[in-house]
């Protein structure tokens, strides 16, 4: 754990009694610490392209009064930093006269170790796993034309100092390893990407030579993408496979049920509570619980212990997700959803591990049942637009179906559709729910939180694809 | 304030000196601060007000060939001196790489421009909320708009670029931001819309009221939308989204695409790859321009750039380390672009608008899908369905596809380009792509 006044100007005492004046007259704040060590290592080109290795220390001091946020951060602490941050507060927070909430939940459980990725695997043994990735590729195939592989590892150590001196802390690891390839066939090239990921150690990841395994998947999706035709352009029933297509929920549904658009009645989903929102059979949770994932929290960042957050059980809309200050200004409780990018940022309510649950159909059943469709298992980025409902996701690998069987690999297209139908629209819920590999990375204005997804195969009956092919 | 240029210096020179005490055979220093005071309104009211000072440094060692980088935002000596060690001794572990190196002495900048970035008013909170007031009572003038959230922003930054081959330069800029963002409400739908303004220097932002007018205008013009069907049309983009296709353009320009071969415009030099009378320029000498700059993230001197001539591809953007793998010299692209647009084009924007009986007027699209390596594109769209001219209806939930080798080759462009950012096109028309609807 990071002593963060040790080389300050500050004993804790002054920092208590700063916090204290600061918030007296507030409904909620906070002095959140950080003290965070990342690295990333890249091959690429066949060589070492960069050794990156970054400590950055801060603090985020945040006011609120009613509805107003007042928020100040700097890198220097000291004395004079901190009082010029709470005067900015107090000056923005002029005529702020609320009480206090002292209350904050409390559990012992974690979901994580303390331990510091970076320091448990020497930069040697790094280098030594990604040039073997890099010979691997180059020699499995001649059409291997370039390889990218990397390791990005953290150790992020926080602490929140709240009115009247409570302290909570948490220790947060977080690593990924991933591997690009392009191959090149007749003059046509394309990649393929995989990754794995979480909050452990890099050789927690790597028992058994598991690395050739996100190669060969790297590999397979490149050679699948190297056959694709152009994809059909229209409306048409989607298959979406196990785990990493769930971003889909996390785009489509997860950003809409976020407390504070639902507060400021600008996500489609506000005035939707207890109603039915999906197809019967679909239950969707966020879950900050599960045990070493890349969502996972066990304090969010205001706190509050993480929990499992029901959305929508069977088709019916439950419940929000919530920070404190959204919360209280729709009288319930934080969720422990509240997440922020670093100390340089507000704090916001955000998704941790979003996640469809099973059904009893399988797969197959859902491809034989499709005329013309497509089936999608693995896709890139997505993207919503909160007011309107609609949101996109593109495929990074995905087939045609034809007659109820599988036909060619189609190129990257873009599928849109609208987030408060797409649900209604599910006919067929998987027996087969799977985690993502632990590479999501969530956005929302500009701040970028890791997070997981997961769910079974679902069959949607009817989506928009964005092929070329009329 | 934002910390002095000497303050940034005297650290810059105390880690160049102690990289090479311990070891470094070359070293690259960058020291900023950007202090950053932000006032946010929701409904006519104050919702947040955000201070943010940072500090940063980043250095680079090199041992020969080889090569690793280090960054923190803690400045205290002490700490430097933990950081620079454990850099110089990553660096030691680091293998070779023969391409690694600083730049070129005689590519450095020598002289430095005043290209008049840095506005030194200071805009109290107070201020920046009348602001925010008039604006958002000009957006919420009609009963549609249920929602108006809007900010006011002020970054002051300064910074020094400082390397072992005696480069040691650096400057103060600034930069002032209001947006707007209104949702509207019928009984169909609810749409959402923004506008902003950007610049150096505060007298040069728009009007409050336009900001919150223009806002609010185009959110209504979006409510009821319709779909529309497959089909192949040509495509209007609103100049906010043209720029966009040279974001495309530059990263698959930029030489470190093109030296691993990732790039579908690898190889591409001297041939034509724009339609006739296409003409981009990358220049970074506008006086107030949000991308000016006299040197890159190296030090090299940045000139303008004529990328693309008559349609021809003319440059790559190159830094040193991918120009000395490609055989190029650096054109000062370290980071990319500086002010980056297509020049004018020969019709006017009421011309365009009526080159077709029937055309699609995109005004926001979502989504990730430009690939650089293949050139496919495919993207969700919003916007307005055009007859003879005249805007019928808005259209929403549909998908734009195609490929950027061919859609570059069909580009009209408008003569009404105007430098309001970094990135700027005029009005651009893509004939035959590929609609996905319902």
């Amino acid at each position: 754990m990071s002593n963060f006044f040790d080389k300050s100007d500050l004993t804790r005492k002054d920092v208590d009694k700063i916090v204290s004046d600061t918030l007296k007259n507030c409904d909620d704040g906070e002095l959140y610490l950080e003290d965070s060590k990342s690295e990333s290592i890249l091959l690429d080109d066949n060589t070492i392209k960069s050794s990156n290795y970054n400590s950055d220390l801060g603090f985020g001091f945040r006011a609120i009064s009613g509805e107003v946020v007042a928020y100040s951060h700097s890198n220097e602490i000291s004395r004079e930093s901190l009082k010029n941050s709470s005067a900015n507060l107090n000056s923005t927070l002029k005529s702020s006269n609320g009480t206090y909430n002292n209350e904050i939940p409390k559990s012992n459980k974690k979901y994580y170790n303390d331990i510091n990725p970076i320091e448990q695997k020497s930069l040697n043994s790094k280098i030594e796993i990604l040039n073997k990735v890099n010979n691997f590729l180059r020699k499995k195939d001649s059409k291997v034309k370039q390889v990218t592989a990397s390791f990005t590892g953290e150790q992020k150590s926080i602490e929140i100092i709240r009115l009247g001196g409570e302290a909570l802390t948490d220790v947060r690891p977080l690593i990924r390893f991933n591997v690009s390839v392009m191959l090149e066939k007749n003059g046509r090239k394309e990649t393929g990407v995989y990754g794995i990921g979480g909050r452990q150690s890099y050789d927690d990841y790597l028992k058994n030579d598991n690395w050739q395994n996100v190669c060969e998947e790297a590999f397979r999706i490149a050679s699948v993408n190297l056959e694709s035709k152009p994809a059909p352009a229209g409306e048409m029933k989607v298959v979406l496979g196990p785990g990493w297509p769930a971003i889909l929920i996390h785009e489509a549904i997860g950003h809409g049920l976020e407390g504070d658009f639902n507060r400021k009645k600008t996500s489609a989903f506000h005035n939707l509570m207890g109603q039915k929102v999906a197809s019967e059979g679909v239950t969707i949770v966020d879950d900050g619980t599960i045990d070493k994932r890349r969502g996972s929290l066990t304090i969010d960042d205001e706190g509050t212990p993480t929990e499992r957050t029901v959305l929508i059980e069977n088709g019916i809309l439950k419940n929000f997700m919530q920070d404190r200050l959204n919360a209280r200004l729709m009288n319930t409780r934080s969720t422990g959803s509240g997440r922020r990018e670093n100390y340089k940022h507000i704090v916001l309510p955000r998704m941790r591990n979003t996640m469809m649950l099973s059904g009893n159909q399988t797969q197959d059943e859902m491809i034989r049942s499709v005329d013309k469709g497509i089936f999608a298992v693995s896709f890139g980025g997505g993207q919503v637009d909160i007011t309107s409902g609609k949101f996109v996701f593109n495929c990074t690998e995905a087939y045609e179906i034809i007659n109820g069987t599988l036909g060619s690999p189609i190129k990257g297209a873009t599928l849109i559709g609208d987030g408060p139908s797409i649900l209604k629209e599910v006919s067929m819920v998987g027996n087969d729910m799977m985690l993502d590999p632990g590479i999501g990375t969530c956005g929302k204005a500009g701040q970028g939180v890791p997070v997981g997804v997961a769910q079974p195969s679902i069959l949607i009956d009817k989506m928009t694809v964005g092929g070329t092919k009329l | 304030m934002v910390k002095e240029q000497d303050y940034l210096e005297k650290k810059a020179t105390y880690c160049l000196d102690l990289a090479k005490k311990l070891g470094a055979t070359n070293s690259s220093i960058i020291v900023s601060n950007s202090i950053t005071e932000t006032v946010n309104f929701r409904n006519k009211n104050l919702d947040e007000s955000n201070r943010s000072d940072n500090l940063g440094i980043s250095i680079t060692t090199y041992i020969d060939q080889k090569k690793s980088s280090i960054s923190s935002s803690n400045l205290l000596d002490h700490n430097l001196k933990i950081l620079i060690e454990k850099c110089i001794e990553t660096t030691k572990n680091t293998p070779e790489d023969e391409f690694n190196s600083l730049p070129e002495k005689e590519l450095l900048a020598k002289e430095i421009k005043d290209l008049n970035l840095f506005d030194i008013t200071h805009l109290e909170n107070d201020k920046k909320i009348e602001y925010l007031k008039l604006l958002e009572e000009s957006a919420s003038c009609n009963e549609k708009i249920i929602n108006t959230e809007s900010s006011f922003s002020e970054d002051k930054s300064s910074f020094i670029l400082a390397n072992s081959i005696g480069f040691c330069e650096g400057y103060k800029s600034s930069s002032f931001t209001a947006s707007c963002v209104a949702v509207a409400k019928d009984d169909k739908s609810m749409e959402r819309d923004y506008e902003y303004t950007n610049k150096c220097h505060l007298k040069d932002i728009k009007p409050a009221e336009d900001l919150g007018k223009i806002s609010a205008e185009l959110t209504i013009k979006k409510l009821s939308p319709q779909k529309i069907g497959s089909e192949k049309i040509s495509i209007i983009f609103d100049k906010r989204i043209a720029k966009g296709m040279l974001n495309t353009f530059a990263s698959a320009i930029s030489s470190s695409a093109v030296s691993r071969g990732t790039s579908f415009l690898k190889d591409k030099i001297n041939e034509k790859v724009f339609s006739d009378n296409i003409n981009v320029f990358d220049k970074p000498d506008i006086l107030k321009g949000l991308g000016s700059k006299s040197f890159d993230l190296e030090g090299v001197k940045s000139e303008t750039l004529d990328l693309v001539q008559q349609g021809v591809l003319k440059n790559y953007l190159v830094d040193t380390y991918n120009g000395r793998k490609l055989n190029l010299k650096s054109n000062g692209r370290c980071g990319g672009i500086s002010n980056l647009y297509f020049d004018n084009g020969k019709v006017s924007y009421k011309d365009l608008l009526n080159s077709n009986s029937r055309v699609l007027y995109v005004t926001e699209t979502i989504g990730h899908g430009s690939n650089i390596v293949t050139g496919d594109y495919s993207v969700g769209a919003t916007g307005f369905l055009l007859e003879d001219g005249e805007f019928k209806y808005p259209i929403n939930e549909f998908t734009i596809a195609g490929n950027f080798k061919d859609m570059f080759q069909n580009i009209t462009l408008a003569n009404d380009l105007e430098f309001e950012y970094a990135i700027n096109s005029p009005t651009m028309m893509i004939e035959g792509m590929v609609v996905a609807g319902k």
